[in-house]
């Protein structure tokens, strides 16, 4: 194209060499620098992108240490992990019962309540209805629980169980479980 | 090609000018009175310097025991000490040995905890009142920032940590002052902190004053710039990667005019 | 053909399918691909391509780092140490729209220095002229704004000390100033106004810039001879010859850009901006950042302190009517033997102000302020007017392409179809 534009001034004498070979190595320097640009531009783009992923402060907030001690059987807290609430419960025996006589057949979305905890009575799930997004009620004495002694969502009446698992209901997967560790018998870390 | 040259040069000549006084300004800046600091190398220091990894542990080791008594640095989390080599558990094991606050808690109020890694380095006082009123009406700066806070950075503050002497005669420093021979006007209400044998460091390196002023100093020149060994590095291959691709521009450049008779 | 349609040239499909309705793309080819541009530019005439490329810079930083910026007199400055600390790259895209505005200072003083030698404001570019020094003008206020947001020392003593200017003017000063602050002093509602104010004037620069360049193309460039092209043999299409040598000098650009920004990020800055804002002490020496010494030395340089906010303003008023000021109808320096001494001797004047702007207010500092700011001016208002009837001007080349016989007698012949080196 650039050539085709040259002014008529242009073409004093010969531009290039006799057998043609500077148009091919013209051709092939603007290649390379071509390349060259691309790949600058490139590499220009990815500290733009990366500082929209998580910063290191927030990635620094990324994991929440439970102290359970204060939790008796029976009782649940609520805690922030990464912006939302996870639901911390000490479950009685009788809870624990419940959930692991329940039959898989009649679970939609089949889990045994083993696959779900780390140590039988305590069960930590992520408080967000696998519906649309709300918070489930059933943390405090107060609270409906549902008609399995669960959780009870209010938006659309999705109900769990002692174990978090969905039992009737709009919502299609049961409650989330986030990674977790025992970092001691009393102390939980998530994420 | 004349043409260009010339051009060139007239460019070259005022950037030489505008060069020659920006240069001539920016130290100029600091006008007043100017002290002449001692010459003090740092690992830090020039294109390719990199932080002494033993020194900012033994640099900290000094902030923590000595200077955390007043001053804060409030940018810096317990985190931040995993880029100065100290494993997680020893961070962890740091953190832990601070209470700070939080809270409220479900009764609204606020409680103490042991620091996490996610929690800010302590403040030795809740506000600039507190810390006034605890230090004789002085307030002790932050330091997150010291080294790029004061002209001449890292070197400024070695040398006053290093300055502390008995006034010339004929000097009257006002009541609880002391005397600094590189902070302006020589009157500091920081006492001197820095005594031989003030910390003992887990690595049995000897705690000169000028060891200790010198490993804080590079602690705190790291706090203030933590990117620094990343940014040199950075720029050292983007630099490289221009003049190449300078080259090829500038070889593109010649091809394109090469059938422009001028 | 249907009718409504434009009579596109381009065979791609695609491109020729929009080009019929809506010809962006014959308008590009028209404006930076064939558009006719002297051949005989130096270097000089790189620095608008530059002064773009740095606008475009400054715009996306500042797009990224508003996203982690809290205006808030509470968190300016900590939100600030975040993007340093813990946004991922942060530190790189705030030291490269820090040092950006500096660079951005270097190629604009640099293309109104091009435009000052050249003679590029004289008719028919007075225009395109006064657009530029609007630019200027914009590109102030932005960075004084911008200068603020990180909320350090020299943040709130700058803002304080250049907002006062306004309280000069009688009367009315006093609530232009409240006005301004929206307070009684500077706090989080100035913070809140000059990050809107900040986010926002790029935008309008970019608009100014766009008028530039569309004066610029209807009067075409100017170029070091300063004389007309004739015709066809004087010009060049500005793809691919000045698309690469802009290039070039990008390149170059970057180079210096990049030197400063990863080894001497804070070497133009004032350390006092990293100690936080406090209202209640004031830093011993309060300096503007480098581009504004000048004119900080000219309000120095008047004991009044309406005259030196006059003044001040008046060292760029005076710009705008330049194309007036200077009746010698020959534009390049290159050929007014006593206006280039003269224009030689502003540019030292205005550096000799430059670094008295950052000297303390005292002697000689003062002295040499007055004496440069008396020669700024002198230069537009007495000189240039003078000059333009008494100056013998050199004979200037019959055109760009042919060749200029000065001083040496006749060329020998093989220099012919070279003409620009003597000249």
């Amino acid at each position: 194209m650039a050539e085709t534009m040259a002014p008529a001034t242009a073409p004093h004498g010969a531009p290039h060499g006799a057998d043609g070979s500077g148009e091919t190595r013209r051709d092939f320097l603007k290649l390379t620098t071509g390349a060259f640009a691309a790949v600058g531009v490139g590499v220009v783009v990815w500290p733009f992108i990366h500082s929209m992923n998580p910063a290191r402060d927030v990635l620094a907030l990324s994991s929440t240490e439970v102290d359970l001690a204060p939790i008796a059987a029976g009782q649940a807290v609520t805690v922030m992990w990464r912006g939302k609430p996870v639901f911390v419960r000490n479950r009685p025996p009788e809870e624990v019962q419940a959930a692991r006589a329940t039959p898989l057949s009649e679970l939609k979305d089949p889990q045994p309540d083993q696959a779900r905890v780390q140590r039988d009575q305590w069960l930590v799930v992520l408080g967000v209805c696998t519906h649309l997004g709300c918070v489930p009620l059933g943390q405090k004495s107060s609270d409906p629980k549902g008609d399995y002694n669960g959780w009870f969502c209010p938006c659309h009446g999705s109900h769990y169980d002692t174990s978090g698992r969905i039992r009737r209901g709009p919502a299609p997967l049961n409650l989330a479980v986030p990674e977790y560790t025992f970092t001691s018998p009393t102390q939980i870390r998530i994420g | 090609m004349t043409v260009s040259l010339r051009g060139f040069r007239n460019l070259l000549g005022a950037l030489a000018i505008g060069a020659a006084t920006v240069l001539g300004t920016a130290p100029a800046q600091a006008a007043g009175e100017a002290i002449a600091l001692p010459d003090t190398r740092f690992s830090f220091a020039g294109f390719f310097g990199t932080y002494d990894r033993g020194s900012l542990q033994r640099g900290f080791q000094v902030y923590k025991e000595v200077c955390a008594a007043c001053h804060a640095m409030r940018q810096l989390s317990y985190r931040n000490l995993l880029e100065i080599g100290l494993s997680e558990a020893q961070v962890r094991a740091i953190a832990a040995s601070f209470q700070v606050v939080d809270g409220p808690n479900d009764q609204g109020e606020m409680f103490e905890r042991p620091a996490r890694l996610s929690d800010r380095f302590r403040r030795p006082f809740p506000n600039e009142a507190a810390a006034r009123a605890a230090n004789n009406g002085a307030y002790p700066p932050d330091l997150s920032v010291m080294t790029k806070a004061r002209h001449n950075g890292a070197v400024y503050v070695h040398a006053l940590l290093t300055g502390y002497q008995d006034p010339p005669a004929g000097f009257t420093l006002m009541d609880g002052m002391n005397y600094n021979a590189y902070f302006p006007g020589h009157q500091i209400a920081m006492p001197n902190v820095l005594n031989p044998g003030q910390v003992e460091y887990a690595d049995r390196t000897e705690s000169t004053v000028d060891q200790m002023a010198r490993d804080v100093t590079t602690f705190l020149a790291w706090a203030a710039e933590p990117e620094a060994e990343q940014r040199r590095a950075m720029g050292i291959r983007i630099i490289l990667f221009l003049i190449i691709l300078g080259g090829l521009t500038y070889a593109v450049k010649r091809k394109v005019w090469a059938d422009v008779k001028h | 053909m249907a009718i409504g349609l434009h009579d596109s040239t381009f065979t791609n499909p695609v491109i020729r399918w929009i080009d019929q309705r809506m010809p962006v793309f014959t308008m590009m080819q028209k404006e930076y691909g064939t558009f006719p541009t002297p051949r005989n530019f130096n270097y000089f005439w790189n620095f608008g391509a530059l002064a773009m490329v740095t606008l475009m810079i400054m715009i996306a930083t500042g797009i990224f780092l508003a996203m982690n910026y809290t205006p808030h007199t509470a968190y300016a400055f900590d939100s600030v140490e975040r993007i340093m600390r813990d946004v991922n790259y942060g530190w790189l895209i705030r030291y490269v729209h820090m040092n950006g505005a500096s660079m951005f200072f270097i190629v604009v003083y640099i293309h109104i220095w091009r435009g000052l030698y050249y003679g590029s404001y004289k008719a028919p570019r007075e225009l395109l002229w006064i657009l530029g020094v609007v630019i200027f003008l914009l590109m102030m206020a932005t960075a004084f704004m911008g200068y603020v947001l990180p909320w350090g020392q020299m943040s709130f003593w700058g803002a304080t000390v250049i907002t006062n200017l306004f309280s000069a003017f009688p009367i009315v000063g006093e609530h232009i100033v409240t006005w301004l602050w929206g307070g009684f002093s500077v706090d989080n509602p100035t913070l809140n106004r000059f990050f809107s104010l900040h986010y926002l004037m790029p935008f309008v620069i970019a608009g100014v810039v766009f008028l530039h360049v569309a004066a610029l193309h209807i009067t075409g460039s100017n170029n070091p001879l300063g004389i007309d092209p004739k015709g066809p043999q004087d010009t060049l299409p500005f793809h691919p010859y000045y698309t690469v040598k802009d290039s070039v000098g990008l390149v170059v650009y970057f180079i210096v850009f990049a030197a400063l920004v990863f080894f001497a990020p804070n070497y133009l800055g004032h350390p006092d901006n990293y100690i936080p804002a406090n209202p209640l002490v004031t830093p011993a020496h309060i300096v503007p950042e480098w581009y504004f010494l000048p004119f900080y030395a000219i309000l120095r340089a008047v004991p009044d302190k309406l005259g030196g906010v006059l003044l001040m303003f008046g060292s760029i008023a005076v710009l705008f009517i330049l194309p007036w000021l200077d009746t010698s109808p020959v534009r390049s320096m290159r050929f007014r033997p006593i206006a280039k001494w003269a224009l030689f001797a502003w540019l030292i004047a205005f550096f000799a102000l430059m670094w008295a702007g950052g000297k303390p207010a005292e002697q000689p500092y003062v002295l040499i302020s007055q004496i440069a700011t008396a020669y700024y001016f002198a230069y537009f208002l007495i000189i240039l007017p003078l000059l333009g009837r008494l100056e013998r001007p050199l004979s200037l080349p019959e055109s760009i392409a042919l060749p200029v016989l000065r001083g040496g007698g006749p060329l020998p012949a093989g220099a012919v179809a070279k003409p620009m080196e003597k000249a």
